[in-house]
Order: C-alpha cells, then sequence, then structure tokens
C-alpha cells in the first residue's frame, strides 16, 4: 500500500489555518483519551491474533461512528519507514505507534482512521487512542468533538473500566479518565528574556509537564513546548481542562510581557534578529531542518510583533509542517539521509513564500496582535 | 557581589527563601547553585527535555510497593515482575490482580486513587443502574469531600463552595 496523504481531508492538518483563538502564540490544542478493551490483552502484551481482532473490532466501531465515519483508515504496519514518519511529523500519530521511538517496531495490528480533526489511533500501546486537534487555543472545542465520539465509541464496544480506579490503560499514569490535554505554544519572548526556565518550572510545580514538538522525550526546537496536563486521575475532565486553560492563560500572559520588555528595552536588537531570521528563510540555498525551525520561530515573532507584515501565520504553520525530513524527502521523492534535503528545504521554503506572496498579499487568517 | 559559598565567583543566583516565617538570603555563583540542587536557567538548558521526562513511564513501576511480588493475572498471566520491567500493565484484569500494590502506587502518580471523571456503563450492563456515578453533580459523600479537598488546594475556590453546598445538602 502506498499512502496518499491527498486522501486525507485538509492533509489530516486542517489546524494550519491558524484560525483559532490565540493563533499567534498557540499553534493548537489536542486532546486524547485512553481507551481499552475489557477482556482484550492491552496491546503491548497482546499476540498478533489478539492485536488483529482488537483491530477490526475498533476499527469497525470508529468507522461507524459521525465524526470518523468519512475518514480514511490507514494500516500503519503495511507502511514504509518513510510514510510512518510522514503521518508522525503530521502529528497523526505518535512515535510508539509510528514504530519510530528507539529500538521501536511497529506493532503489528497498527492503524490510523483519520478525518479532519479528529483521529483514532490503533493498538498504540491502548487498543485506542482518540484525539481531537484544534487550531489555537481551543480545549472546550476539542473536547466537546472528543467526547461525543468517545460517547459513541463506548455505546459499540465494551471499554476496560474498574469502578475505582476509571478507564484502565496499559501504564498507570493514564489511568482515570485517560484525558491527555496539550497545547503547542511558541515562547520565543520568555526564551530570549531568559524566564523560560521559571516558568517551565513553575508549571511542573501545578501539576503541568512540557515537551517538545514531537511529544514525550523530544528536545524543544525552534521555541515551540507542548504543555500538557501530569496526571490523569482524580480529577474531572472539567477540572483537568480547567486547570491546564487557566495556567495556558497564564503563560500566554507572560509571554505577552516578555515580548513587551523586548520591544521597550531592546528594540533594535529584535528587530534585527527578526529581520535577519527572515533574511535567510527568503534567500539561503540551504537549510538544517533545526536552523529552519528557528528560523521560523523568529519570523513567527516578527508577525506577532507586527514587525512583518506580508507573511501570514499560515504560511508559517504550512513551512513548519513541510520542512519536516520526511515531508522534505517525501517531495522531492529522496530518501531520509540524502545529502541534499538541504539544499532542497531552503529552495521550497524560497518558493512557498513567493507563492503565499503572490497568492494573498496579506492572510487574512493572521490578524496580528500581541 | 561575591557568591557566598565559594566567595571566588561572581554571585549570579539571588534565593529568597521564607520558611516558617523565617526569610533567608542567598548569593550563589552558577557552579554553588548548581552543587546545591538549585536549578537554573543554563542548567535546565543543558538538561535536555527528553532525559528529564524519559525517566517518567520508568519511574512509574519503579515506585511500585516492593512488598508483593507473587501472583499472576489470571487473564493474561503478567507478574508484578513484568510491570516492574516494562512499566505497562498486561491487562485491564490486572488491576484487580494487583488491585492494592496498584492503589498505593496510583495515589503516588496522581495524588488519588478514585475516579471521579465521566462514569462508564459498557454496552452489556446498559439499563442496569450504574457502578459508579462521579463527576460533579453527582458521586458519594467521600468522594465529594475528595473533591474539596482537592479544589480547596489547587484554590479554586468556585467549585470547591459548589461542593461544599453540595455535601451540606447531602448530610
Amino acid at each position: 500500500m502506498t499512502l496518499d496523504l491527498d486522501l486525507l481531508p485538509d492533509g489530516g492538518v486542517p489546524w494550519l489555518d491558524a484560525s483559532g483563538p490565540e493563533g499567534l502564540v498557540v499553534l493548537s490544542t489536542r486532546i486524547r483519551l485512553a481507551r481499552n478493551l475489557r477482556d482484550t490483552p492491552f496491546p503491548p502484551r497482546a499476540s498478533d491474533a489478539e492485536r488483529a481482532q482488537a483491530r477490526d473490532l475498533v476499527v469497525a466501531a470508529v468507522q461507524a461512528t459521525a465524526d470518523l465515519a468519512s475518514g480514511v483508515t490507514i494500516r500503519i504496519d503495511e507502511l514504509t519507514r518513510l510514510e510512518r514518519q510522514l503521518l508522525h511529523e503530521r502529528h497523526l500519530i505518535s512515535r510508539d505507534l509510528a514504530g519510530l521511538s528507539a529500538g521501536g517496531t511497529v506493532r503489528s495490528g497498527a492503524a490510523l482512521v483519520s478525518a479532519g480533526a479528529t483521529g483514532a489511533m490503533i493498538n498504540e500501546e491502548d487498543h485506542l487512542r482518540l484525539q481531537v486537534v484544534k487550531s489555537g487555543f481551543a480545549p472546550g472545542a476539542a473536547y466537546a468533538d472528543l467526547e461525543r465520539t468517545d460517547r459513541e465509541l463506548g455505546a459499540r464496544i465494551p471499554f476496560a473500566f474498574h469502578d475505582e480506579f476509571g478507564y484502565l490503560t496499559s501504564c498507570p499514569t493514564n489511568a482515570g479518565t485517560g484525558l491527555r490535554a496539550s497545547v503547542l505554544i511558541h515562547l520565543p519572548g520568555l526564551v530570549l528574556t531568559k524566564e523560560i526556565a521559571k516558568v517551565l518550572q513553575g508549571l511542573t510545580q501545578v501539576g503541568l509537564t512540557f515537551r517538545g514538538l514531537y511529544g514525550e522525550g523530544s528536545e524543544v526546537v525552534g521555541n515551540l513546548f507542548q504543555l500538557s496536563n501530569q496526571t490523569t486521575l482524580g480529577k474531572s475532565e472539567e477540572e483537568l481542562l480547567d486547570h491546564l486553560g487557566k495556567i495556558v492563560r497564564q503563560v500566554i500572559d507572560y509571554e505577552r510581557q516578555a515580548r513587551e520588555v523586548l520591544l521597550r528595552n531592546a528594540p533594535t536588537v529584535i528587530a534585527d534578529k527578526v529581520w535577519r531570521a527572515y533574511g535567510l528563510l527568503r534567500h539561503a540555498r540551504s537549510l538544517s531542518f533545526e536552523e529552519t525551525m528557528n528560523l521560523l520561530s523568529g519570523v513567527r515573532l516578527g508577525v506577532g510583533l507586527n514587525l512583518i507584515g506580508d507573511v501570514g501565520v499560515y504560511t508559517l504553520n504550512k513551512l513548519l509542517v513541510f520542512t519536516q525530513p520526511a515531508h522534505v524527502a517525501r517531495q522531492a521523492a529522496r530518501t531520509l539521509t540524502d545529502p541534499d534535503l538541504p539544499a532542497i528545504r531552503a529552495d521550497f521554503v524560497r518558493q512557498l513564500f513567493d507563492d503565499d506572496a503572490r497568492r494573498k498579499p496579506r492572510d487574512g487568517s493572521a490578524t496580528a496582535e500581541g | 557581589m561575591q557568591c557566598q559559598r565559594c566567595g571566588e565567583r561572581p554571585a549570579v543566583i539571588h534565593l529568597t527563601q521564607i520558611v516558617d516565617n523565617t526569610h533567608t538570603e542567598q548569593h550563589l555563583c552558577e557552579a554553588c547553585a548548581a552543587q546545591q540542587g538549585i536549578q537554573t536557567e543554563a542548567s535546565l538548558a543543558k538538561f535536555p527535555v527528553g532525559d528529564l521526562l524519559a525517566g517518567l513511564d520508568k519511574g512509574a513501576a519503579a515506585q511500585l510497593p516492593t512488598t508483593e511480588t507473587s501472583g499472576r493475572c489470571p487473564d493474561c498471566g503478567a507478574t508484578l515482575q513484568d510491570f516492574r520491567e516494562t512499566g505497562r500493565l498486561g491487562c485491564g484484569r490486572c488491576y484487580e490482580t494487583f488491585e492494592s500494590p496498584l492503589r498505593t502506587l496510583l495515589r503516588r502518580l496522581h495524588g488519588a486513587s478514585r475516579h471521579i471523571g465521566e462514569p462508564y456503563v459498557s454496552p452489556a450492563d446498559a439499563g442496569k443502574v450504574p457502578a459508579h456515578a462521579g463527576g460533579g453533580a453527582g458521586g458519594d459523600l467521600p468522594g465529594l469531600r475528595e473533591q474539596l479537598q482537592r479544589a480547596i488546594e489547587s484554590e479554586n475556590f468556585e467549585l470547591a463552595a459548589r461542593l461544599r453546598d453540595e455535601i451540606r445538602e447531602r448530610e
């Protein structure tokens, strides 16, 4: 089977349009629920036959829900490594499901059903990981969609549930609600003012954790952080989301304040940083992925500060996704280790800036503020 | 200002602590602060996020009480030793088989072991009385008190007031 991402509605990344609240600071809000079938061993312990059976059962139930009925079903265990990485780079599947974690292989029975903002990962470490991703800071909207689909599914297939412990999961860190909400947030102001360590440390004290762009175990690139709840048991879904929401609002405020401080105390330094980043992206002939992420962060800051007026956030979000290694390699029909990738990436970046500038002098969705 | 501890390097960390109304101030250099286990911007930056979080999963199993080691899950055959090694439980039944040590573990991980989120009624049990009716509007008294305690701890006073009223009503 060859993966055709064009089959996915909006390529599986409708959140790229930056239409959501706080779109300049918060790229996306993702919430997932971990669920398991009753009377079937969890995927890491199940046999190939049990996993295949679980997959068929869950996929059939998922395809019968309102939000996923139009979805595309992909068998992850039939894809090449490049294709799996591609899905992972789009945040459609986790590193575990993609079989990309250290020493990891693809689990037999691994599958994905994806329809726009909603997705179902099957045979991850839990039988079902249901997720909804929304543009910007939108935990309420994301959870409303998620809850609806979860209810439909729970009425069709029996989930493993314990009177005291709640929903049962492969790893006890997910038990209870099985809910993990995470917000992908861009914090260059806090990094540049060196306040970030304090903020991140504060987060861990109030029950939140932070991760890099690719989730668990990944490093921070391009000043992008994923903030999420640490615990899943002993609080209601509403409490968990409420708490995360309050803290994220505070972090957004801190980031705004940091940007104001930068503009007030070092306007020339910041303007120079921002325009240099833009200049490099517009003219460089070879770009590594990490450099691209850092430069994009500079330009995104420039757009947020109203210094750069002719670039839309949608363009920046597209660049963020399509300059990742597997995306560049696939587009140019090369392998992941091809030495020409940095040059191809630089060409693509220039091209996209030019195309988007021509199409629309100013992106409608990118109303610049704070 | 020089570092109070080594007296050599300039103090860059200024730590103010208030313990039992006693106010203390420390002025330390980066190296001495690190030795005292005080995390700084620089030390945190050198510490990849990955390492910090990679410890989490295994940490879960490592925190398991060591008193009980025997027993095998009748459904999937997993033992507590398996869990210690992989950090993953074998199946839903494992939670019953190893209920007592897991309860302790869940409390350590989450600060609670009682689910108060959405209750679940499986398709087979639909129509019967739900075994657990949690959530804000329902829940038994001990559950509500637990919620109240947490609401106070997290300074969610609006929720705490609502819970307090609900508990009074039921009492």
